[in-house]
């Protein structure tokens, strides 16, 4: 049975539009409803691991209708989506009950979803900035949820900036539309590869690589991001580092440089560029930060970097047809690192929106020895914090491991440096974190700090739990299952159109 | 020619929208791009002289029911006028979104100048 794929954008659509009707009295119907949703999607997700399938919207054949097409990468980001937002949604349950007008952020929340899960699906380039802006838009109004001076201020910031990408993706597929005279990607892709690039096409591959890069807030184009992420309530914060930057900024620049337009030399190595400008900058800007939450922002700029090295040198070794190989180790790297950096950052998020809620405050300078007084959020956050950092056994450490091999057997020694030199910088600014959050003296105002409870901390329990355990991704079993069908994506480029008339 | 004019409405509007310090004149920027997409959009499938791509019986010619070379030679393709009233509803909701934003932010600050509007930094 093969999974119907619009059930993964329908279901959140129609749930965020029955979310509102129930208004205040509904709140607890509503939470259930939107929990049952996100769970739900999971299990799809889950289900749809390892399967492959093109669906014509309406029945129209693919050159004149739109269609979805689910591959090897597109369950993974799903299966990233459903974990992300299960846990982010458990946690909303009673976080979000100091905010008036719950049911407004779950049906935002749901839209948000719905638009994420459209991008990671969509086979029309057209289609793909619909959802991208639904997925944009609702991000927008839940970054400035609070209303007050900061998120408001940060929400601008990131319409600003994020409308000017999303107009940038338009213009370049109104120039893709007009040299190619389609809007399939598969079609685009082999009407590029017969005819070649001419100046239209390239200067459309270069808007989307802005208007993209302006979405994952790769270095040029991160401004938003430490405004942006810190401002929105934690579980949207979770959401937004976890999978928003991913689906909407990396997928994206991946499917279109890899799939439709080809992987170059040139284009391997300004991955390769970005990713590094980005791992170093996140990096160290991230050291100086006392907001705990500004300075996650900022490591999640540092840690998206890996993501795209990966998949430039991966790019990079397939362009000058070195060994397949390497290719496939480096790509695998870093799709492997994007699954774990969407658990880990946003159990990180979490945990900090715990404790923000139980000391009021997202200052380091004002925290301090509450190990004693929130031992599961310490745990929980002890665990992210060493899987960001690489430490053995949980899963960043893979990840990054993994990388180093590929940038060493590839020859870019220096690279494999410098993964490793911001794996030391991600410690020091975690080290920090927990050093004067847990440690140390308890300030007198917070002695009487609570742990929270409830959903909140399953939701914590959960995500660190697939922290330790996602190592196991790696043996061959579930490697063959959900990462490889991936990495194959991507390294079979542009034959991915012959994939998808073919099927 | 068009064309050129049409990248330069662009252009005008991001200058609008990077260089501006009142945040009305930036959304009015960011609206000035948006338009300038679309007006694009259109002038790709436009032809002068083009009729409306509505097939009526003088336009079939043959048992197999083919159009007419006339037909495919003077119509306009719809597909981008299709393309920008989508485009044309997402910029009315981002529109809508960012000008309530700016009229939250005037109550808090009661300013619309992002120089003063700075809390954020670092």
């Amino acid at each position: 049975m093969s999974v119907p794929l619009p059930v993964f954008v329908a279901i959140p659509l129609v749930t965020a539009f029955l979310l509102p009707i129930f208004g205040k009295k509904g709140k607890n119907a509503a939470t259930v409803l939107a929990n049952l949703a996100t769970i739900s999607l999971l299990v799809l997700a889950v289900a749809s691991i390892g399967r492959t399938g093109v669906y014509e919207i309406g029945k129209w054949p693919i050159p004149l209708g739109i269609n979805l097409v689910l591959d090897g990468l597109s369950s993974l980001l799903l299966l990233a989506i459903g974990v992300v937002s299960t846990a982010a949604m458990l946690f909303s349950v009673r976080y979000m009950e100091q905010y008036t007008a719950k049911s407004k952020y779950l049906s935002l929340f749901m839209l948000m979803v719905a638009g994420m899960n459209g991008v990671v699906l969509s086979g029309d380039i057209f289609n793909l900035f619909v959802f991208l802006e639904i997925a944009s838009l609702a991000s927008y109004a839940l970054v400035g949820f609070g209303c007050e001076h900061e998120e408001l201020e940060a929400s601008f910031k990131y319409m600003v900036l994020g409308s000017i990408g999303s107009i940038f993706v338009l213009f370049a597929v109104a120039l893709v539309y007009g040299n190619t005279g389609s809007l399939n990607m598969a079609y685009i892709s082999k009407a590029i590869a017969s005819g070649g690039l001419n100046a239209g096409l390239g200067f459309a591959l270069a808007l989307f690589i802005a208007g993209f890069g302006l979405k994952a807030a790769l270095v040029p184009f991160h401004a938003w991001l430490p405004d942006a992420h810190p401002s929105a309530p934690a579980p949207i914060s979770a959401m937004l580092s976890g999978v928003l930057i991913k689906a909407l900024g990396v997928y994206a620049l991946a499917r279109i440089v890899f799939n439709v337009f080809g992987i170059t030399v040139q284009l391997g190595w300004l991955l390769t560029v970005l990713g590094i400008l980005s791992m170093v900058t996140g990096a160290f800007l991230a050291i100086g930060q006392w907001d705990i939450k500004r300075l996650m922002a900022y490591s999640s700029i540092s840690q998206l970097g890996y993501v795209v090295l990966g998949l430039g040198l991966g790019g990079l070794i397939i362009a000058r047809g070195q060994n397949l190989a390497w290719a496939s180790l480096a790509i695998l790297g870093g799709l492997f690192h994007l699954v774990n950096h969407a658990v880990y950052k946003s159990l990180l998020f979490l945990t900090s929106g715990s404790i923000q809620m139980a000391t009021g405050t997202r200052d380091l300078k004002q925290m301090g020895g509450l190990a004693e007084k929130m031992p599961v959020t310490r745990a929980t956050c002890t665990v992210a914090s060493a899987s960001v950092a690489g430490i053995p056994p949980f899963s960043g450490f893979w990840s990054k491991l993994i990388l180093v091999f590929a940038a060493i057997q590839a020859g870019f020694y220096w690279v494999a440096a410098i993964i490793v030199f911001v794996s030391l910088c991600t410690l020091i600014m975690y080290l920090k974190v927990q050093r004067y959050a847990f440690l140390g003296e308890l300030p007198e105002n917070l002695q009487q700090t609570k742990e929270s409870r409830g959903s909140m901390l399953v939701a914590m329990v959960f995500l660190a739990c697939l922290c330790v355990l996602m190592g196991l991704l790696l043996v061959p079993a579930l490697r063959c299952n959900i990462l490889e069908p991936a990495v194959k994506v991507l390294t079979d480029g542009v034959s991915y159109s012959a994939n998808v008339i073919g099927m | 020619m068009p064309y050129a004019l049409c990248f330069l409405l662009f252009v005008i509007g991001l200058y609008c929208a990077v260089v501006k310090k009142n945040m009305v004149k930036i959304v009015i920027g960011i609206m000035v791009m948006e338009y300038a997409v679309n007006l694009f959009l259109i002038m790709l499938g436009y032809r002068f002289g083009g009729k409306a791509p509505i097939v009526v019986e003088e336009d079939i010619v043959g048992a197999g029911g083919q159009l007419s070379s006339l037909f495919i030679n003077s119509s306009v393709d719809p597909l981008p006028q299709a393309l920008v009233l989508t485009a044309i509803v997402i910029s009315l909701g981002s529109l809508a979104l960012m000008i309530s934003i700016c009229i939250r932010t005037y109550e808090r600050y009661g300013t619309f100048d992002i120089t003063e509007i700075r809390r954020l930094k670092g």
